[in-house]
């Protein structure tokens, strides 16, 4: 057992290697194996016998912003749907993890409903701190894009013998604070979870990182770790993540930490500039700082095969 | 009649008058300084994070970042609407006391004025 941990460390190592070009990271037998993008695209699964089944993620669209380095996050948005739509094999389901708008105006949510239409997918989403925004404190966000929701908008689903979860971190923020869960989120949680076989996969995916990245800028969450908790006796669990605009990767014990690229600005890395603000980039580069997840899961292996590709590619 | 016309454009012109003094006695009571101090959102902080005022005071937040943010005290008494770039938010601190706020969407982001008699 700990000799399979070890090698799951080292391959995921070894694959963080190519974080930020495009990467992915496939988990074959409690070993990880990675190569590029452009052969992962165009090899074979493995076991061809098994139909592998994948998602996507995109995240932090941020419908509505119009400033340095981007003048119109619509359009790169719809660059990301299509490059879904482009992709070799057709995502089962996508889901969005938060700032889908930039203000919580209805405009917004509704041109990002529109353009996640196009796709003729099922969406999963969950928000972000930009979704909060309506003088109701979210409700048109849950409204329109968390019907069947619990709370500030968490749920569960299962899709194929692998046990989604929706988390929201943004909701009744605390002074002084990072992201937050709340007690009656995790004791849901304590209950969903509950009754659930540990060999069950677990994708849990939330928009700020149930990990801290850097707390200077807040970014983690502060009762992450009664989450993580829960979810240490799964033997395969993998935590989607947003809000940083950026890709960042680890691994502890069976849980794979990663976030996404956002599809409208990049924010500069912790700590190398006065804010999280918008990383200004030149327009030629800025296709190359946004991105979507394309995330595989294949029959018989307890890992999932994260690939970020960005816009420019 | 044309003395009456004449009376009645003095009188006039004595409304005029004191019309116009009035309206220069009221620039005069608004142009002295009504209490205010302001903060500026830069960077994701409130600049400066701990403002001394005496009580009466006008504080007017205003954001100079890319990104919305809020103002938010923590005992509820103000609460502004979301900010966005170069948005502004003011509050009239009537009481003495220690107010603390912060950005409900970047909760890391904290400031306090303080309000003296």
């Amino acid at each position: 057992m700990l000799d399979e941990m070890d090698n799951d460390r080292r391959g995921f190592l070894k694959c963080m290697a190519w974080a930020g070009t495009g990467a992915l990271l496939a988990f074959d037998g409690g070993i990880g194996t990675s190569i590029g993008l452009d052969s992962a695209l165009a090899a074979p699964m493995k076991h061809a016998a098994t139909k592998p089944f994948t998602f996507v993620q995109l995240s932090d669209s941020h419908i509505g912003f119009n400033k340095p380095p981007n003048a119109d996050a619509r359009a790169t948005f719809a660059e990301a749907i299509a490059k879904v739509k482009a992709l070799p094999q057709q995502p089962d389901f996508l889901i969005h993890t938060g700032d889908v708008s930039q203000l919580s105006r209805d405009n917004e949510f509704d041109d990002a409903e529109q353009m996640l239409k196009a796709t003729g997918l099922p969406v999963f989403f969950v928000p972000g701190e930009h979704d909060m925004l309506d003088p109701d404190g979210g409700k048109a966000f849950l409204n329109r894009f968390g019907k069947g929701t619990k709370g500030a908008g968490w749920y569960s689903f299962d899709h194929r013998g692998v046990h989604f979860v929706g988390l929201v971190n943004v909701a009744d923020l605390k002074p002084g604070g990072m992201g937050n869960l709340g007690a009656e989120q995790l004791r849901w949680l304590k209950n969903d979870l509950a009754g659930r076989s540990s060999s069950t996969p677990l994708v849990v995916f939330a928009h700020i990182p149930l990990w801290t990245v850097y707390a200077d800028w807040g970014w983690g969450t502060d009762d992450s770790a009664e989450a993580l908790k829960l979810l240490a006796r799964f033997g395969s669990v993998t935590v989607l993540n947003g809000h940083i605009h950026q890709i960042t990767q680890k691994v502890e014990g069976r849980v794979a930490f990663h976030t996404a690229r956002s599809t409208a600005f990049p924010q500069p890395a912790p700590g190398t500039a006065p804010s999280p603000g918008p990383l200004k980039v030149p327009a030629d580069q800025l296709r190359h700082m946004l991105g979507i997840t394309d995330a595989m899961f294949v029959r018989g292996h307890d890992r999932i095969a994260l690939i970020d590709s960005t816009l420019s590619a | 009649m044309t003395r009456g016309f004449k009376t009645l454009s003095l009188q006039a012109a004595a409304l005029v008058a004191s019309a116009l003094m009035m309206s220069t006695v009221s620039a005069m009571t608004r142009a002295a300084p009504a209490p205010a101090a302001a903060v500026t959102i830069e960077n994701f902080t409130f600049n400066a994070p701990i403002v001394t005022v005496k009580r009466g005071t006008t504080v007017t937040w205003t954001n100079g970042d890319d990104i919305p943010h809020t103002v938010v005290a923590k005992d509820g008494s103000f609460k502004s609407k979301v900010l966005d770039t170069g948005e502004r938010f003011t509050f009239t601190f009537a009481k003495v006391g220690q107010f603390g706020y912060f950005c409900s969407l970047h909760p890391h982001m904290t400031g306090t004025i303080v309000v003296k008699a």
